[in-house]
């Protein structure tokens, strides 16, 4: 198989629901500017599950907030890219035009659901707002819809639940009031920023199992931000892997966890304990992620990689097509695909 | 090597610590002039075990099931309300004075969130040397920064960072800082607390490493308390399972993650996301239905069979005990105890 440098935003044309070209936000603080995200490429189709994997810091949140159109702003500055829904460019919409696609056609689910909700409103008002305000709703209706988006969440007794705060639900039917809010107005695309992350493990099994099952039924498609290789491992089918703010990594699940090409994406696979085996020594990453005010020269990951040349330094590694719709921004990433093989 | 090594007197793998029978209630009070109490949250609910020297025992568990309260006691943050403690035969809850410093001082804690459990404004130096300006008798003959440096060494740190502040580090090597702080008195016994679960994937592995190679070196015990079941698989030698309250099922590495005979552990070990997609569709999963309950009003007999797929009548009326089972001879507390039969 033959590697050829190709420039990121020679994916094909047309045709996705959502496409990120080489979005590039930075920080603005007192104490400088820390570049945030650094040419960030990605692309949805209908009905697919994409999960962004990263580490706290590599920009995986700070890409949905830019997708939904809720960066806080200043300190984040948009200094280019493009985000392109169904074809046009969102960040040239007026602030009217973002809203009328926020909620409507691309919605998100938080990961701490107890200061995502309010907690002086029951919930079936919460659920309804959204309702009332948008789709223009009469009280009793949003109420009764209300109603059967819990239903559809699976909160048992939705009915009579309705009038209940917040603080009366446990942590996993909190994140599941969350989803039917996201839900209320028939999305096309939900994210879900680290959506079982606050969760126990036995809900955490739960939530992510009611996720799946509402993306086939409704049809969605699912952006699933995590850091949990085991949570991407279940449900995503394709997976793009963050490291200080661009996407080093790019490939559909089977083959990334089959055959990593990048050495960020295969040293962390090493370094997660495994329940079904008990090693001596876990194999880490050396080092800390970078600071963004002053990211390393070249390659972003180049004082923690065991691959790392001269050219490292030296070189900014455009993302490799390596076939199969895989790319791996490493200068090395068929020595590296070639190596996890062999393991 | 720096620190002590480990007393060529004390045999390992004899018990270090021994809890009996450990109760704590917390009261739920009503009124505000006359308080008067209407009832508890029973955090932990008759837990026995024991540790023995250099072993690391893992307590797993969700969230409100008692493992930090269990963690809190042991170290004497709270009183229990029943129960017994011995550390190194010498009672934990009776020691007062003199006594309790000295037994303290044999045990230390290294708290789960890096972020808030260093003082923001005393340096790494103060930090790690405060338990000698506690315990002066413990304290170092000559210099105490010698020390400290010493200690910044051992957990992988630079002893020359003596001077900066926490906020100058990132939460793995804040992490260390408070292992160092915990290693100050030469303790032989360490609780943790969750200590990696605020760590990123590629730092938490640093962090378990340095853990298991200073109980190498230091013939170190502990108690490491996660909700992470890898994680402990890694780490533990054995495990114990909690669940409101109480140690469902307790045994060796091997007994609980391959031979489980609680239904709540084998719960808990299926639902475990598992890095590889092949493995997606031949998982057979086993899905608990809704939420623990609330630990003020646990269910009767057995606290899991509200969620449990084997539950009977016996169920709610008898208390199972932790005791070892005909399916396989490790304590669970399940009146049907069985392993889980391999998927064909």
């Amino acid at each position: 198989m033959t590697v050829q440098p190709t420039p990121a935003s020679a994916t094909p044309e047309g045709g996705h629901l959502l496409d990120l070209r080489d979005l590039h936000v930075e920080f603005r603080t007192n104490e400088g500017v820390a570049r945030v995200l650094n040419g960030v490429s990605y692309h949805l189709d209908a009905g697919e599950t994409l999960a962004v994997l990263g580490e706290s810091g590599s920009g995986k949140s700070v890409t949905a907030q830019a997708i939904m159109g809720i960066l806080d702003s200043p300190p984040a500055f948009v200094r280019s890219g493009q985000i392109l829904y169904q074809g046009k460019d969102l960040l040239t919409r007026s602030e009217e035009q973002r809203r009328q696609v926020r909620g409507k056609e691309i919605a998100m689910i938080f990961q701490d659901a107890l200061s995502a909700l309010n907690p002086v409103f029951p919930v079936g008002w919460q659920i309804g707002e959204t309702l009332r305000q948008r789709a223009g709703m009469s009280r009793a209706d949003a109420r009764r819809r209300a109603i059967e988006l819990m239903d559809l969440v699976k909160i048992p007794g939705a009915a009579k639940r309705i009038g209940d705060y917040p603080h009366q639900f446990s942590g996993g039917m909190r994140q599941r009031v969350m989803i039917a809010m996201a839900l209320a107005l028939d999305p096309k695309v939900l994210i879900a920023d680290e959506p079982t992350t606050a969760l126990d493990v036995t809900v955490q099994a739960q939530i992510m199992d009611l996720l799946a099952d509402l993306r086939r039924e409704l049809n969605m498609a699912m952006i699933l931000i995590t850091h949990d290789l085991g949570v991407v491992a279940g449900v995503a089918d394709r997976i793009a892997v963050m490291y200080a703010g661009r996407i080093v990594e790019h490939a559909d699940v089977r083959s990334l966890y089959k055959a990593p090409a990048h050495p960020y994406t295969k040293g962390l696979l090493e370094s997660i304990p495994r329940l079904d085996v008990r090693g001596q020594e876990l194999s880490t990453i050396k080092g800390l992620p970078p600071n963004l005010m002053r990211i390393p020269s070249g390659c972003p990951f180049h004082p923690r990689c065991p691959y790392a040349q001269q050219v490292c330094v030296d070189e900014f590694p455009h993302d490799l097509v390596l076939g199969d719709g895989r790319t791996s921004a490493c200068h090395f990433a068929q020595e590296v695909r070639d190596d996890s093989v062999a393991r | 090597m720096t620190a002590s090594p480990a007393n060529p007197t004390k045999v390992r793998g004899e018990t270090i610590l021994s809890v009996d029978n450990l109760v704590k209630h917390f009261p739920i009070t009503q009124g505000v002039l006359f308080q008067r109490q209407i009832g508890a949250v029973k955090a932990v609910d008759g837990v026995s075990f024991e540790l023995r020297r250099g072993e690391t025992l893992g307590v797993v568990g969700e969230s409100g099931c008692g493992k930090s309260t269990l963690a809190r006691l042991l170290m004497r943050l709270e009183t229990p309300t029943s129960g017994r403690a011995t550390l190194e035969g010498k009672d934990l809850f009776k020691a007062s004075g003199g006594a309790l410093r000295r037994l303290r001082r044999n045990m230390q804690m290294v708290m789960q969130d890096p972020y808030t459990s260093l003082n923001p404004r005393m340096t790494v130096g103060d930090i790690i040397g405060e338990p000698f300006d506690i315990h002066p008798d413990a304290a170092p003959k000559g210099s105490k920064q010698k020390r400290v440096q010493e200690l910044l060494d051992l957990v992988g740190l630079n002893p020359e960072h003596i001077n900066r502040y926490p906020h100058q580090f990132s939460g793995g090597q804040r992490q260390r800082i408070g292992i160092a702080r915990a290693l100050a008195l030469k303790p032989e016994v360490i609780v943790c607390d969750e200590p990696v679960s605020a760590l990123d994937v590629s730092i938490q592995a640093q962090v378990i490493n340095l853990l298991k190679q200073l109980q190498g070196e230091l013939g170190l015990s502990y108690i490491f308390i996660a909700h992470d079941l890898s994680v402990v698989r890694h780490i533990a030698d054995r495990v114990a399972v909690m669940y409101l309250g109480r140690i469902v099922e307790i045994g060796t590495e091997d007994e609980i993650y391959e031979r489980a005979t609680h239904p709540y552990t084998q719960a808990l070990l299926s639902a475990v996301p598992v890095p590889d997609p092949e493995a997606r569709d031949q998982r057979n999963m086993i899905r608990l239905v809704g939420d623990v309950p609330s630990p003020a009003d646990p269910p009767s007999g057995c606290h899991f069979r509200t969620r449990c797929w084997k539950a009977q009548d016996i169920c709610a009326v008898e208390d199972p005990q932790t005791v070892p089972r005909a399916a396989d001879p490790h304590p669970s507390a399940c009146h049907f105890a069985e392993l889980r039969p391999t998927p064909a």
